[in-house]
C-alpha cells in the first residue's frame, strides 16, 4: 500500500481511534461517516481501549506477499469489550495455546514489510491479557 | 417488465487449462451458447469475471471478447463482484432482458487463474476483502472462512467430521459431470485425514484454483420457441441481489449470512415459491462452512443444523434437497468470476433433462446462488422449466 494510503489511517491503526453515534450509541471500529447501525451520518471520535477476547481464530501458514518472515501467525477476530470487532494477529503467543474467548490486549507492532524498498506497516495486534484489570 | 428465457448454453471444461488464454476460454464458451442457441448475433455481452486485471493484466475484458468473436458493435461490459461476478452479469443480463433495453444477450463468466503463481493467485482473492481492516492484518479469504468455521464449530458443538458429507457429496457427483475439474471419490475417513491449511479447514474443505468459462443466452420468454434446438424452454422466475458488510467482523453475527437470507427470500417472493418448493440447489461450496451457513440462511435448515441435511443424505442426487449435483464448486472446481454463470448453465441442464448420469428425477425449479468474498455479495437466481 501507498505511504499517503497508510498515513491516512495511523490513527485507528497506530491507537485504535474508533467513533461513537450521536444518535444510537453504537461505538464503531474502524471509523466511517455513516453509523452502521442506524444509517445516520454522525460520528464523534472515540478512543477505544484496546481490551477485548477471541471471538475467533486460525492460523496462516501461506501467509500472503509482505507476511511470510512471520509464517506461521496466529489470526484472530477479537471482539473489543466496547462492542466492536476486528481482524487482528495475535502475537507473543504459540498459535496452539489460543482459545475462543481468550482474554486480550492491544499492542503496536510491525504489521508487514513491503516491496522492494523494505517499506514497513505498523499496526495493531493483540497478545495475551497481561495484567489482571482493577474493576 | 418482461419474463426472460435461457435457451442457450455453453461451457469449456474446468482445470488447470495451460494451452487456452483468457481470450480462447471466452471464446470457446461463448461460441458453444450461441450454438446451442442458434444464434449469430447479440445485442450485448456482460462478463463476470474478477481477476483478469490483477492476474492477466487484462482490463476491458468484456470488449476484448466481443472484438475476438468478431461481434464489434454490439454492447459489452464486465461485471465485478468478486466470486459472485458471474451471478451478477447473469442478474445484469436479466435486467437488460427483462426491461426490454435488449432483446438477445450473452452473459458469460471467464477466468483464468493457474498462470500465475498460486501466492499471487491467493493475493489476488483476497482482494474480495477490506484491503486496510482485514488484508493490511494479514489475513487471507482461507483464515476469514476458517474463523467461521471454527467459530461455528464453537458456539454448536460441531465436530469438524460433521461437515464431511458436503465434500463426500460434490466429489461424488462431479464423477459424472465431463467438464468437472475431479473425478475421483473421497472417503469420509479421506476427508478427516486431509492436511489442515487454516485450522480448522483442510484441504478437501476448500475449493480449487482453477480455470474456466461458461455462457448462457438469455431472450423474452415469448420469443423463446424462436431459438435452441427444441429443447425445454427455462425461464429466470427470480433474480435478486444483496449486499452485507465487507469485512467478516463487522457483521453483528457472522454466523449467519444476512445477504444470502435477503436474496434469497426476495427470489422466493418474486418466483412466488417457499424453500419447499425448490427441488435442488446449486450452492456455493468455495468452503465447506459456506455450504452450511447458505443452507441456514435461506431457510432450509434450522441455524446450527444446517449440517443436519448431510448426515442424513438430504443433500445427496437421490435426496430431499439435492445440492452441487455436477460438482458443486468443491469438485466442478470454483474459477471464481465464471462460478455463479456454471451454477446457472447446471440448473438449465438439469431442467432440461440433460444433466447425464447425475440427471435427478425431479427437476422443475432449480436454485442457484453465487457468494461473493465472506458473504459481502451474494446473488440467488431461481430457474423454472416451462411445461
Ligand atoms: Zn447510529
Amino acid at each position: 500500500m501507498h505511504i499517503a494510503r497508510n498515513w491516512r489511517v495511523k490513527k485507528q491503526r497506530y491507537s485504535l481511534h474508533g467513533e461513537i453515534c450521536h444518535h444510537c450509541g453504537a461505538k464503531v471500529f474502524p471509523p466511517r461517516d455513516i453509523c452502521p447501525e442506524c444509517a445516520k451520518p454522525a460520528y464523534d471520535p472515540l478512543q477505544l481501549s484496546g481490551q477485548g477476547e477471541v471471538y475467533s481464530h486460525t492460523t496462516v501458514y501461506d501467509a500472503p506477499a509482505g507476511f511470510q518472515h512471520q509464517a506461521p501467525y496466529a489470526l484472530a477476530l477479537v471482539r473489543l469489550e466496547e462492542g466492536p470487532m476486528l481482524t487482528a494477529q495475535l502475537t507473543d503467543v504459540d498459535p496452539k495455546e489460543v482459545h475462543i474467548g481468550m482474554p486480550v490486549e492491544m499492542v503496536t507492532r510491525k504489521l508487514s514489510v513491503e516491496g522492494d524498498e523494505g517499506l514497513i506497516q505498523y499496526g495493531y495486534k493483540f497478545r495475551p491479557r497481561m495484567m489482571a484489570r482493577a474493576a | 417488465m418482461r419474463d426472460v428465457a435461457i435457451v442457450g448454453i455453453g461451457q469449456t471444461p474446468v482445470g488447470e487449462l495451460w494451452d487456452k488464454s483468457l481470450r480462447q476460454l471466452g471464446h470457446d464458451a461463448i461460441r458453444a451458447a450461441m450454438a446451442d442457441a442458434g444464434i449469430e448475433q447479440a445485442d450485448a455481452l456482460f462478463v463476470g469475471n474478477m481477476l483478469s486485471g490483477e492476474l492477466a493484466g487484462q482490463e476491458h475484458l468484456a470488449a476484448l471478447l466481443a472484438d475476438f468473436l468478431g461481434m464489434r458493435g454490439i454492447e459489452a461490459a464486465k461485471i465485478e463482484a468478486a466470486c459472485a461476478s458471474g451471478a451478477a452479469a447473469l442478474r445484469v443480463g436479466t435486467m437488460a432482458v427483462a426491461s426490454g433495453m435488449a432483446d438477445v444477450v450473452i452473459v458469460a463468466g471467464v477466468e483464468k487463474m493457474t498462470d500465475t503463481l498460486p501466492a499471487e493467485t491467493t493475493a489476488g482473492l483476497a482482494l474480495a476483502a477490506d484491503q486496510e481492516y482485514e488484508v493490511a492484518e494479514g489475513a487471507t479469504f482461507l483464515a476469514l472462512n476458517a474463523m467461521l468455521m471454527r467459530r461455528y464449530m464453537h458456539e454448536y458443538d460441531i465436530p469438524h467430521s460433521a461437515f464431511a458429507p458436503f465434500p463426500v457429496n460434490a466429489h461424488h457427483n462431479a464423477r459424472g459431470n465431463p467438464n468437472a475439474m475431479f473425478h475421483m471419490d473421497i472417503s469420509p475417513a479421506r476427508y478427516e485425514k486431509a492436511p489442515v491449511v487454516a485450522p480448522p479447514i483442510n484441504v478437501m474443505d476448500s475449493s480449487p484454483i482453477c480455470d474456466g468459462a461458461a455462457a448462457l443466452v438469455l431472450v423474452p420468454a415469448r420469443r423463446a420457441a424462436e431459438f435452441g434446438s427444441g429443447k425445454r424452454i427455462v425461464r429466470i422466475a427470480a433474480s435478486a441481489s444483496a449486499v452485507d458488510t465487507l469485512a467478516v467482523h463487522d457483521r453483528g453475527d457472522p454466523l449467519f449470512l444476512e445477504a444470502a437470507y435477503l436474496s434469497s427470500h426476495k427470489a422466493y417472493a418474486l418466483a412466488g415459491v417457499t424453500p419447499a418448493d425448490i427441488d435442488f440447489f446449486e450452492l456455493h461450496d468455495a468452503f465447506s462452512i459456506m455450504s452450511v451457513l447458505s443452507l441456514e440462511a435461506c431457510g432450509f435448515a434450522q441455524r446450527g443444523r444446517g449440517v443436519d441435511l448431510g448426515e442424513s443424505g438430504a443433500i445427496t442426487l437421490s435426496g430431499r434437497l439435492p445440492i452441487t449435483t455436477l460438482g458443486g464448486l468443491k469438485a466442478r472446481g470454483h474459477p471464481v468470476g465464471a462460478t455463479g454463470v456454471y451454477q446457472a448453465l447446471e440448473v438449465v441442464q438439469q431442467l432440461r433433462g440433460d444433466a447425464g448420469p447425475n440427471q435427478l428425477a425431479h427437476a422443475h425449479i432449480g436454485m442457484a446462488q453465487n457468494i461473493g468474498g465472506s458473504g459481502a455479495t451474494i446473488v440467488t437466481h431461481i430457474l423454472i422449466g416451462e411445461d
